[in-house]
């Protein structure tokens, strides 16, 4: 992990009328890295995600992708930098099939465009990854199926799938596993694994399991400041993080943490 | 792929649509079935917008018209220079097109920068500001008379003038089914697509790549083209074009023949402009309240069938193919005296009022029904228009939840016929 | 001077007539999110309405009795018609909206007919109040204002100072929380529609026999005051008022002044045949479009509005 940071927060701050809601985040994440952002409720992780993805903008500071200052862009021009994300709440084409849902998140990548003289059918490399998503995301047999029409744990998968499809090697994801059972958590996980595999990845996580399964790095934000970043054994055993994020006591914190889920 | 079974049934429909004139070669129907056919292509390219798009537009009719007056300069320059002839007419409803998509290029970069409630207000601005501006140049836009011109002119082409108007038809019949497949075709490429996507959920369509706003505008210049199209081969039609074309009528007409209709079908806005323009024709020569019972229909459906006849065809649709609807029948044939008998009463009770009201001029206040006078200044007729009402409605509330009932049924072991 | 401090005048009270539709639009899109098209149609309806009760009893009984009455239709129409196609989403209720502007339209021609109707302003206030210069300026639009200005001073200590206000504002923003802490939301939404179509009526009353009171008024302005809304902010009863009053004065400088493009480009040394084709257009002739033009530079250079700070 000696190259060149890919995506480089640098002082960055968000602040809502008087509320400074991000206060000067500083975080570098190198290629092929798995890095996970932990903190309590209200500490600004899906702000920050939301500046990342250009559906925010940020106060001051800069954020760069590759080098590429990408603090005021859009957020379709992020995508099509490299950079996806995922949303927390589901946030899909629900009046589409699940096909289609992917194929839309392919389109823009492989060569689809904003064409109106080709059929979409037609598209081979963009229906070849939309296939081979469904694939990855175990939803084949639900191909024809409209996203509304899923279930919970299918419609987190089918987010995961769009959020992929179009291949960004940076991927966010906000809450994979929120809500969902031990089991399809476990399973969710593997898929997490699977499909992130090569690329760098930031997750929002409550669910610790999934944490130190996961993630490579883990860094801790608190009041919209990282307190701490580093491999997942160290911030463990961190006493500010204890202190801070875990506060009184681990079993307390935990317990709480599953209530939000 | 699902082409074929499409063809065998598109073989029949063009029969039906070239046999049309020797089937009704009156003089009225041959022109109300021109006037379908523009309508046709017109409603469809508007759906692009509110179906599609998610765009509802209060001033369509800006790019109907402007591609009607475009047509109409060149089919006057031509007819002026006596060149190209019948070509010249083939081709004009490109020439509208193109004067369309040309407005839509211009205007859609002002009126797409918004989507949702603002577009709609906004076009309905952009909409007024084009129709207030084209009398200021009696030039372009031929002031209070329009513009006109001769669309029979140089040589025929294998016998073909134009003059006839059942040669015009044709030609409508041929651009129609050109403009349609090309606006169903466009569903399925990828901006059809993003255009769904951009309306379902704008926010995720910008995480996949794609930006909104062009997609809007993409959508709407194309819109402008078909609408152009229409614009054109009402040119031909009519051989005239006023500033009427251009106004706030003529948007709402539009929007009323594509909801009608449905929007949530590809076909909806077809069904919705034959229907709407044979009532218009139609109804008009018998009432002078046809505006009111059509206003009357249109809310009817906003708050009862908010997806348009279309919707309602779907919805048969499964139960039929599994031979359920036969449940259903011997309830709407309950429900079909009720219906007409509400019915009754209420034209009874708005052509009452229009008599009275002095809506009719010299004061007319008795007219003819079934060969009986009906004098709307005495009180039976309104006694009887009132019971009408109140008793059919009644009736209709019983029948109605029968058939209600009977639906929860079909639906039921349709949904169990499909699992299967 | 003159003619400036005229046109000035009834500039002004055009443009708080064209508030009074503005900000009762303005009131119910903010807490609805329903942008009514029928708006105008409610203005026009108070036109009639006045009319026909001041055949009968007179201009006074008409102008409180007219906007109760159309308040009490809007009521109704809000409680049987929109809360019903509430749940389909925005695009219905527009619809639905449009319907019944349609249908006002058609229920207005086959009722007092396709022409105008002869509705006036009262003897008692046909007279000239003060002098402007050489002229005397007319009572009914010292009237006008009067009725504007009271008006918009009663929403203003109606919304600020009372309860019924305090939950209008508070459902402005948080419909959800207001009905948690056991309001009668819906109520509230149609307390607010029928109030809002009351003060649309009563600028009919007040504006169908300084103007015109015809059928094809409520397009007329219905238009305009959509335009108010976009040019001032969605949402902002501010930007209305700003934007109302501009338009109004602009528009009624527009008609009033004489002049030709003509004459400038002559000045200028512009004589070509482009210059005859769009010099010839008087700006009286142009006034018509200037508030669709002032709307499209509006949108072009600040797309919220002056005052809005709404997205959608």
């Amino acid at each position: 992990m000696s190259s060149a940071p890919v995506l480089q927060l640098a002082g960055v701050h968000k602040t809502f009328g008087q509320t400074a809601i991000i206060r000067g985040v500083d975080l570098d994440l190198v290629a092929g890295e798995r890095h996970a952002l932990i903190g309590p409720n209200g500490a600004g992780k899906s702000t920050l995600f939301n500046l990342i993805s250009g559906r925010l903008h940020a106060t001051a500071g800069t954020i760069r992708l590759r080098g590429a200052d990408i603090t005021r862009a859009t957020p379709q021009a992020i995508n099509r930098m490299g950079l996806a994300r995922s949303f927390q709440v589901t946030n899909l084409f629900h009046r589409m099939t699940v096909f289609e849902n992917l194929r839309c998140g392919a389109l823009r990548s492989r060569g689809g465009g904003y064409a109106f003289w080709r059929r979409v059918d037609g598209v081979a490399e963009a229906n070849a990854r939309a296939d081979e998503v469904l694939d990855a995301i175990g939803l084949a047999r639900r191909r024809e199926a409209t996203a509304g029409e899923l279930t919970y744990a299918e419609q987190r998968a089918l987010e995961i799938g769009v959020t992929i499809a179009c291949g960004a090697d940076v991927i966010l994801l906000d809450e994979p596993t929120a809500g969902m059972s031990r089991s399809e958590s476990a399973a969710a996980v593997a898929l997490i694994r699977k499909v992130t595999a090569g690329k760098t990845l930031v997750m929002v996580e409550h669910d610790m399991d999934v944490v130190f399964g996961l993630a490579d790095r883990v860094s801790v934000l608190v009041y919209g400041e990282v307190i701490a970043t580093g491999a997942p054994d160290a911030i463990h055993a961190n006493a500010r993080v204890q202190e801070a994020y875990l506060g009184t006591g681990l079993a307390q914190a935990g317990a709480a943490e599953t209530a939000h889920a | 792929m699902k082409g074929r079974p499409h063809l065998v049934a598109a073989l029949p429909a063009l029969a039906c649509l070239v046999a049309l004139p020797f089937v009704f070669p009156q003089g009225f129907a041959l022109s109300l079935m021109c006037q379908m056919g523009i309508a046709t292509i017109f409603a469809l390219s508007y759906n692009m917008l509110l179906g599609q798009t998610g765009l509802l537009s209060f001033g369509h009719a800006v790019y109907f018209g402007l591609g009607a007056f475009c047509a109409m300069h060149v089919l006057r320059w031509a007819g002026g220079s006596g060149g190209g002839g019948a070509w010249v007419v083939i081709a004009l409803p490109l020439v509208g097109g193109l004067g369309g998509l040309i407005a839509g290029i211009v205007l859609g970069a002002i009126t797409t920068r918004r989507a949702g409630t603002i577009f709609a207000m906004i076009s309905l601005g952009v909409g007024e500001m084009v129709a207030s501006v084209a009398p200021m140049f009696p030039a372009l836009f031929g002031g209070e008379a329009g513009l006109n011109a001769n669309r029979v002119f140089g040589a025929p082409l294998f016998g073909i003038t134009f003059g006839p108007q059942r040669q015009v038809y044709y030609l409508i019949v041929a651009w129609a089914l050109l403009a349609a497949w090309g606006m169903h075709a466009l569903t399925r490429t990828p901006l059809g697509r993003m255009a769904n996507a951009a309306r379902d959920n704008p926010e995720r369509a910008q995480f996949v790549g794609y930006h909104p706003q062009m997609v809007r505008f993409l959508m709407l210049a194309l819109s402008g083209f078909f609408a152009g199209i229409a614009g054109g081969l009402s040119a031909i039609n009519y051989e005239i074009v006023t500033g009427e074309s251009l106004g706030a009528h003529t948007s709402a007409l539009v929007l009323l023949m594509a909801f009608i209709g449905g929007i949530g079908q590809f076909y909806g806005p077809i069904i919705g402009a034959v229907l709407v323009t044979f009532l218009q024709t139609a109804l008009s020569q018998y009432t002078h309240a046809w505006l009111f019972y059509f206003g009357l229909f249109f809310l009817f459906m906003v708050l009862e069938a908010p997806g348009g006849i279309a919707s309602l065809v779907q919805l048969h649709r499964e139960p039929w193919r599994q031979g359920l609807l036969r449940w259903v029948w011997p309830q709407y044939a309950l429900a079909a005296l009720p219906v007409a008998l509400t019915l009754a009463g209420l034209i009874g009770v708005v052509e009452l009022v229009y008599r009275v009201a002095g809506g009719v001029e010299a004061g007319e206040t008795s007219w003819k029904l079934f060969g009986n006078a009906i004098d709307a200044t005495r009180w039976q007729p309104w006694a009887l228009a009132l019971l009408l009402f109140a008793g059919g409605g009644a009736w209709l509330r019983r029948a109605w939840s029968g058939v209600a009932w009977q639906w929860k049924m079909v639906l039921l072991a349709t949904a169990r016929g499909k699992d299967r | 001077m003159e003619f400036f401090l005229v046109s000035l005048l009834n500039g002004v009270s055009y443009g708080l007539l064209l508030f009074m539709l503005s900000s009762g639009l303005t009131l119910i899109f903010s807490m609805m999110g329903v942008l009514n098209f029928a708006h105008a149609s409610f203005y026009m309806l108070g036109a009639y309405f006045a009319y026909q009760i001041s055949t009968a009893v007179g201009f006074w009984p008409a102008l409180v009795l007219a906007p109760l009455l159309v308040g009490v239709v809007g009521g109704a129409i809000e409680r049987y018609g929109l809360r019903r196609v509430h749940r389909y989403g925005h695009v219905p209720e527009l619809l639905f909206t449009f319907g019944l502007a349609y249908l006002i339209e058609e229920v207005v021609h086959l009722i007092w007919g396709r022409i105008a109707v002869d509705y006036r302003i009262p003897e008692a206030l046909d007279f000239g109040a003060f002098q402007v210069f050489d002229s005397l300026y007319p009572a009914y639009r010292v009237f006008m204002m009067a009725v504007s200005i009271a008006m918009l001073g009663a929403l203003y200590w109606t919304l600020t100072r009372t309860r019924i206000g305090l939950i209008i504002r508070a459902a402005l923003t948080h419909a959800d929380m207001v009905q948690a802490l056991g309001h009668n939301v819906p109520r509230v939404f149609m307390l607010v529609f029928g109030g809002g179509c009351a003060l649309a009526a009563l600028a009919g009353v007040i504006g169908g026999n300084a103007f015109v009171t015809e059928p094809a008024m409520a397009a007329a302005v219905g238009s305009i005051v959509f335009v108010v809304i976009v040019v001032g902010g969605l949402g902002s009863l501010a930007g209305a008022f700003i934007a109302s009053l501009a338009i109004g004065v602009i528009q009624t400088f527009a008609v009033a002044l004489d002049w030709s493009l003509l004459d400038t480009f002559r000045e200028v040394g512009w004589t070509g045949e482009a210059a005859r084709a769009i010099g010839t257009i008087k700006l009286s002739q142009f006034a018509p479009v200037l508030p669709y033009i002032l709307m499209v530079l509006i949108l072009i250079f600040r797309p919220r509005g002056l005052l809005g700070r709404r997205d959608t």
